[in-house]
């Protein structure tokens, strides 16, 4: 630990200079029981930049997304967003895990979409999106509303606001949950798997969100199968095996000129 | 391959080769559309239930014989019964019996969620204690309980609470109506938790996750993501303890607590009355139910919204019914 503070020199006025990158994982270590799921991951995404997480199942690439806000606490290594630790605090020579209002707060400048949406099923769209600002943000109702509802103008559901989500297509729902997202405000977006769950005809109306989002300027970490989404949108990917980042290189290079052996052999088993 | 042979076609099965199931749906599929009429000439008809008339006939030659035999006994005192019916003490009693119920439920229901958060918290002591609670209050039987509190002077006499400077007399604080609210609704929030426990894990994991993820904190999630989609496992149960509580209520009377129960036996002591004033108690007591259980059908529904389907109101089943099963109907389909 106290080796790898002295590594990050990095004073609290370095971290506002914005020459930060907008995530920085380090010999991130993940296990659950016997079972080690992240072997000491080391990544940086630059502010702006996507990057695509592939990788055979059960690779560990949704336990790392679900690091980087602290769904799942790491065992080990250190994860920055926008320059501040993720779910911990330094005190001395230890890193404290963060309350519960404080993890709440880092998780407000983060959005999430799930592989199965996980809309609010008793809520119609609008209050799905207005439900965090109102009560983590505490924004007034008419300012939230507001943007909710250019959010869904946005990706194309602005009829939709006042339906549930159990009336939605699969593709709606997950642009519900996207615009959902978005209506925080994050710094940062994470995609797990967001088109996994789709049928293949409701695929593209997500991907054209998520690309119109990564023109934007969003950085976003983005778990897919989707290699010719990872090509055409991501600025780099990073191929996961067995709790390691195997290859990270530019997303070009990696899915059509891959280095390394397993990630050839993966990528020829997903073709 | 050994019963190959007694298959009615007298064809061995391996033989039908990747040809030979298409060979046959050529002619059958022809021979379906030449034979019959447009398939809108048809007229649908459902099945005929002749069992069910029987015994709905057979049922209600019961009935009538019961309810001949109720009104012509003598001994049922229905002219006692009508006049006990709006007796003032009984309304009173059945007021003390509302007022139990309502209070003994919300003291259950409020320290039932407590009780079933506790249960999933991660902290093993904070588990273990709710543990020990429900097991406690479950594996003893609530008649028990309620004379325990009554008496709860001979173990306690003067309450302090640990407080220093306070000492009370355990026999002056608890009256009867406090050992009953205490007995019952301390019993009620073991089985409360338990439901909502119940409805808490029935909501899918990814809901916590979302709210999480969002940065509503573990209250506000509990509070406005997982407990409303609990209700719709929490609330049928809750209905039945809430009658089920309605009922429990008249084991007060052993406190001398004037309840329903309690405020007919003290009549019936002095004018020996019994059985119509037990069946007075009972019309009363069957009353409410019956109120409780219409406004648990409407509770529910409300708290299914979101659903594709709402369950149908006694309305619409009657509707239906009688679209069903008039004898006139034709079964025709809807046009
Ligand atoms: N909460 C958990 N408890 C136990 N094992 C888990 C848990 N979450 C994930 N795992 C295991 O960790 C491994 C990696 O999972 P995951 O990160 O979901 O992989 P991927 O998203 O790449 O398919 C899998 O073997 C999975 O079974
Ligand atoms: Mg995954």
């Amino acid at each position: 630990m106290t080796r790898r503070e002295t590594a990050h020199p990095r004073t609290v006025a370095d971290l506002d200079s914005g020459q930060l990158p907008m995530v920085r994982a380090e010999k991130v270590r993940k296990h659950f029981g016997p079972l080690e799921v992240l072997k000491g991951v080391d990544l940086e995404v630059e502010r702006g930049e996507v990057v695509c997480l592939i990788g055979p199942s059960g690779s560990g690439k949704s336990t790392f997304l679900r690091c980087i806000n602290h769904l799942e606490t790491v065992d080990g290594g250190r994860i920055w967003v926008d320059g501040q630790v993720v779910g911990y605090q330094r005190r001395g020579r230890k890193l404290l895990e963060l309350g519960d209002r404080e993890i709440c707060r880092q998780r407000t400048e983060i959005g999430m979409v799930f592989q199965h949406f996980n809309l609010f099923p008793h809520m119609t769209v609008l209050q799905n999106l207005i439900e965090a600002p109102l009560r983590a943000l505490r924004e007034p109702r008419d300012e939230a509303t507001a943007r909710a509802l250019a959010l869904l103008e946005q990706v194309g559901l602005a009829d939709k606001a006042g339906a549930y989500p159990r009336h939605l297509s699969g593709g709606q729902q997950q642009r519900v949950a996207i615009a959902r997202a978005l209506c925080m405000r994050p710094k940062l977006m994470l995609f797990d798997e967001p088109t996994s769950a789709l049928d293949p005809e409701l695929v593209g109306d997500v991907l054209t969100v998520m690309r119109e989002l990564a023109e934007s300027g969003m950085t976003m970490i983005v778990v897919t199968h989707e290699m010719g989404f990872a090509r055409e949108v991501a600025d780099r990917v990073v191929f996961f095996d067995a709790g390691q980042a195997v290859e990270v290189g530019p997303a070009q290079q990696v899915i059509t000129d891959p280095r390394h052996a397993r990630t050839k052999a993966f990528l020829a088993a997903v073709r | 391959m050994t019963g190959s042979t007694t298959r009615p076609e007298g064809r061995p099965a391996h033989d039908a080769g990747p040809s030979g199931p298409r060979r046959e749906a050529g002619p059958a599929g022809e021979r379906e559309h030449t034979d019959g009429m447009a398939a809108d000439d048809l007229t649908v008809v459902s099945k005929r239930h002749p069992g069910r008339w029987v015994t709905a006939i057979a049922l209600l030659l019961v009935a009538a014989a019961t309810l001949r035999s109720v009104f012509t006994n003598p001994r049922f005192g229905w002219d006692v019964v009508n006049t006990y019916l709006r007796d003032v003490s009984i309304g009173r009693g059945l007021l003390v019996t509302l007022e139990l119920t309502a209070i003994c439920m919300a003291i259950g229901i409020i320290l039932g969620v407590v009780l079933a958060v506790m249960r999933l918290s991660a902290n093993p002591v904070v588990r273990s204690a709710a543990f020990l609670y429900v097991s406690f209050f479950r594996g003893t039987p609530v008649l028990v309980q309620l004379l325990f509190w009554y008496n709860l002077a001979a173990l306690y006499p003067q309450l302090t609470f640990g407080i220093p400077g306070v000492s009370l007399d355990a026999n002056q604080l608890i009256t009867p109506i406090l050992a009953a609210l205490l007995g019952l609704g301390l019993n009620e929030a073991a089985y409360m938790s338990e439901i909502v426990r119940a409805g808490i894990q029935s909501v899918d994991h990814g809901q916590g996750e979302a709210a999480g993820a969002l940065g509503l904190t573990k209250m506000q999630t509990m509070r406005r993501v997982i407990l409303p989609q609990a209700m719709r496992v929490i609330i049928p149960p809750t209905g039945n303890e809430t009658i089920g509580m309605l009922k429990t209520t008249a084991l007060v009377s052993v406190l001398a607590v004037p309840d329903l129960l309690y405020s007919a036996q003290i009549l019936y002591a002095r004018n020996f009355q019994t059985i119509p004033l037990l069946i007075v108690a009972s019309i009363w007591y069957l009353a409410v139910t019956t109120v409780l259980t219409i406004g648990q059908f409407y509770v529910e529904r409300r708290f299914s919204r979101g659903n594709r389907t709402l369950p149908p109101t006694p309305v619409q089943q009657f509707r239906q019914l009688l679209r069903t099963h008039t004898p006139m109907a034709t079964g025709r389909s809807t046009p």
